[in-house]
């Protein structure tokens, strides 16, 4: 995507994003601020995921596990009486950062379909070990006590403090993304993707540059998990659910792969759309899939392709 | 003890056993293919839910099972007519979109027909009750008669892979897709064949378990992740290690729930070990294949890597 | 000394034997040229000479050290580069990214996460340094996969030499290119001579005796001469191999 277009694009989205709380006063409707935290922390993980699927050329489809990852770590550093948000966005990235590593470095042994179903089957172990965790609530899940702390003071209890501050949180992964996309770092993911061999001819051996960016969209992706907790007040294993990682995937590609700004609209674009199709009906999922497989057979090169015919990006 | 361990050792072979029912024509449509398909596990559901509906239309367990059996083959062909075929030359991103747009229909629409409970279906007479093995250990008939159908099952797939000629087409295929167009076969509707014939094997497993388990739309899903488990274990592509691999889960599943926690009794408190057994059971498949991974990236029969 | 040997190097598949036995060594600052009839393997031992493919036995070894169990990327950062028979570019990438990621696998770390690489002068100025001997300068900011079949060819070899190599081993870098490109491409290989030792494997006889110091003739996966161009020329036994004529 041409560079000005996306700094145009960043601009609009987190702008009208900004100014969401007002039309939600103006409007006299807060559920709109509670949706609207809800979409943010799924940017900050679909934000994370084309990091590795669209510079990387990675078909994770086990990031669900990096959202529980961080919800756990709010759930139970709170119990353990530590209640900042720097501490639980702390404990989130030391709980994905080891299980990233270990995951990563075997599922980046192979490729291809491997690659899909091993990060999946990854996924579901730790889904599995959350539903066993009995400590924890198993299956059900846990409630909070309390949102995490800013600064000593219970400030995200309020709804629009909590939006903020996941606003806040997207933009900065999103300019941290932008700066790893565009370092030295970024060009050896980006030129592994678009041919593996050329990069080793130059001297690049790949694994540890991906498996490095593995790890970093898994961290991110965890603090997608903090946020989303914060905003439910609940935690449970549905939130690793493979289903998660599959709509996870689907908002990166609506929007758009490889320019980050695009996974952003996705989440948009992706969790309005499940909204409306629930409210129309509750056998929603029906509508939403027949909606994926009509975009993906109707575009003759896919949903990415659909969407560079339309935005002409690159 | 022994007792309790070889009935869980017979579990898990039944549970394998309908693993590899599942992973069979998976493991062909991502080896030969290389495609990557998420629907395989709904299928099973469907021929479970398929196989409730006509036993009760026909009083009978086993015509509703012959009836499953050529429908979830015509479920299969128009599912490939209408979608997969078009994703063949498409990158996987678009195959996992699809086919998980295609886990969300069916499942939704499952829902919508036979509605969100568990169903059963009675377990047929003659296949009813019990038979004595060792001393005062009995085992249901049923489950044997599974283990039975998939050993047979496995040995009619070995027999068309090794002896007759479209197996050795799969076996080309499996090694060298190149080779299929090469060989002048028909690889379009060899690919028909293989999506068909696979998704009959799983509602078969679907048909067959459906008397010995609840009958409900989220039971495609944790198996279809465990026959993903068995595919990278055996080694895309093959059946010889769908059966290893679905045999190998099947077990160390079964009875790593079982004894996993007696096993840690011999080495922690009673209590740290029936929690930490608890936690790990569940994980031990995942953490068997992250082992077998390690150690040999293309699986135990896989030839690529 | 030499700056590379290669000792007995074989590679089968099956029964097939690719290469089979190969010794042969270059001379630093030589252009050594491998010529031999389609099939004779020479692609299968650049491969293994690179770190591609795993040999199944023998040594390789480069400025004195045994490489034979490194793989490509290591081979590379140590100075042995090669360039492919069928273009191997990045596509996606500026002409100029392709040839800077190339000088960025030569000059420190690539583990650098927040600095802008595009505006990084020192891999630029090398990059175009690197464009500007290939002629390919004018399209630096052009996508590299939109350039032509010539234009690709060059900017094959400008990655190649952006990487600082100390031996590069060129895999018929004239493959398809029209009389006119050959000759441009001819002209940047022959001013590499004495600075940087290179391996080429070459099906264009003309371009090969005009540029070779020395060549060897690979037939069946093995050498069966080596020698200045005059004489490879006069070898009966190369005649009867390669171009059919009786002995």
């Amino acid at each position: 995507m041409n560079p000005r277009i996306r700094n145009i694009a960043a601009l609009v989205v987190f702008g009208s994003f900004a100014i969401l709380p007002l039309l939600a006063q103006v409007l006299g409707d807060s559920f709109l601020i509670v949706v609207a935290t809800r979409i943010l922390a799924f940017a900050i993980a679909a934000l994370a995921l084309d990091l590795i699927l669209g510079y990387g050329g990675m078909v994770s489809f086990g990031h669900a596990a990096y959202l529980g990852l961080g919800a756990y770590s709010v759930a139970m550093l709170s119990r353990a009486g530590i209640t900042d948000l720097g501490l639980h966005l702390l404990g989130g990235i030391a709980m994905a950062t080891p299980f990233a590593l270990i995951t990563g470095a075997i599922s980046l042994r192979t490729r291809g379909v491997y690659f899909i179903m091993i990060t999946l089957a990854f996924a579901q172990m730790a889904y599995f070990f959350f539903v066993s965790l009995s400590a924890y609530g198993g299956d059900d899940g846990v409630t909070l006590a309390a949102r995490s702390t800013l600064l000593g003071q219970p400030l995200l209890e309020n709804d629009t403090t909590l939006f903020y501050a996941t606003l806040a949180l997207l933009i900065a992964a999103y300019l941290l993304a932008l700066r790893i996309t565009g370092s030295r770092f970024g060009r050896v993911l980006t030129g592994t993707r678009e041919n593996p061999l050329r990069m080793q001819a130059i001297g690049f051996s790949p694994f540890p540059y991906q498996l490095t960016a593995y790890v970093i969209s898994g961290c991110i992706a965890s603090v997608a998990g903090v946020m989303l907790a914060n905003q439910t007040e609940f935690v449970s294993p549905a939130l690793m659910n493979w289903h998660r990682s599959g709509e996870l995937i689907v908002m990166v590609v609506l929007g758009g792969i490889g320019n980050l700004i695009g996974a952003v609209g996705g989440a948009v674009i992706a969790l309005l759309l499940e909204e409306w199709l629930s409210r129309m009906s509750e056998h929603w999922p029906l509508f939403f899939g027949l909606f994926l497989v009509i975009v993906v057979l109707a575009s003759r090169d896919g949903i990415s392709g659909l969407i560079r015919r339309i935005g002409g990006g690159k | 003890m022994t007792n309790l361990f070889l009935l869980q050792l017979l579990n898990g072979l039944q549970f394998g056993v309908l693993l590899f029912l599942i992973a069979a024509g998976l493991t062909l449509v991502f080896g030969i293919m290389d495609f990557v398909n998420l629907a395989h596990g709904v299928i099973y559901m469907v021929g479970a839910y398929l196989v409730v509906t006509f036993a009760a239309m026909t009083g009978s367990y086993g015509l509703g099972l012959l009836l499953t059996l050529p429908a979830t083959l015509a479920v299969g062909l128009v599912l490939e007519f209408l979608v997969f075929r078009h994703l063949y030359d498409r990158s996987h991103l678009d195959q996992v979109l699809a086919t998980f747009g295609l886990v969300m229909i069916i499942s939704e629409a499952v829902e919508i027909i036979w509605g969100a409970a568990p169903l059963t279906v009675p377990i047929p007479q003659i296949l009813s009750g019990s038979v004595p093995l060792l001393g005062p250990l009995r085992y249901p008939v049923f489950r044997l008669a599974i283990i039975a159908a998939g050993l047979l099952t496995a040995l009619g797939l070995w027999f068309v892979i090794s002896r007759t000629r479209i197996g050795m087409q799969l076996r080309a295929g499996a090694s060298n897709r190149a080779m299929l167009s090469a060989l002048g076969i028909d690889v379009r509707r060899l690919f028909t064949m293989i999506f068909a014939f696979g998704a009959m094997l799983a509602g078969f497993a679907g048909a067959m378990v459906a008397p010995i388990l609840a009958v409900d739309p989220g039971m495609g899903e944790s198996v279809l992740i465990l026959a993903f488990v068995v595919i990278v274990i055996g080694g895309i592509g093959s059946i010889k290690g769908a059966f290893a691999g679905a045999l190998i889960v099947g077990i160390v599943d079964t009875v790593g729930r079982i004894f996993g926690p007696i096993a840690l009794k011999a080495v922690m408190d009673p209590a740290a070990a029936a929690q930490a057994g608890r936690v790990l059971a569940p994980m031990l498949v995942y953490i068997l294949m992250a082992v077998i991974l390690a150690l040999r990236p293309a699986g135990l029969f896989g030839q690529r890597t | 000394m030499s700056l590379l040997t290669v000792q007995n190097l074989r590679k089968s598949y099956g029964a097939l034997k690719v290469t089979d036995d190969v010794s042969l060594s270059v001379e630093p600052g030589e252009l050594h040229a491998i010529i031999g009839p389609n099939g004779a393997g020479k692609t299968t031992l650049i491969s293994q000479l690179s770190g591609q493919l795993r040999s199944d036995s023998g040594r390789v070894i480069f400025d004195g050290a045994d490489i034979t169990e490194m793989r490509m990327p290591q081979r590379a950062r140590r100075g042995l580069s090669r360039s492919f028979q069928i273009t191997s570019i990045l596509p996606g990438f500026s002409v100029l990214e392709n040839v800077s990621a190339a000088v960025q696998a030569r000059s420190g770390s690539s583990f650098r996460f927040f600095a802008p690489v595009a505006a990084e002068a020192g891999l630029n100025t090398s990059a175009i340094a690197a464009l500007t001997r290939v002629g390919l300068q004018d399209r630096a900011a052009q996508r590299a996969g939109s350039l032509s079949h010539g234009e690709k060819r060059q900017l094959e070899l400008a990655i190649a030499l952006a990487t600082q190599p100390r031996l590069l081993l060129l895999d018929e870098p004239l493959a398809g290119t029209s009389g006119s490109e050959a000759e441009r491409l001819v002209q940047v290989i022959a001013s590499l001579k004495g600075e940087v030792t290179v391996l080429l494997i070459e099906h264009d006889m003309d371009a090969v005796f005009a540029l070779a110091d020395r060549i060897s003739v690979l037939v069946y996966g093995r050498v069966i001469a080596t020698g200045a161009p005059d004489a490879i020329r006069a070898d009966l036994q190369v005649r009867a191999a390669y171009l059919g004529e009786d002995a």
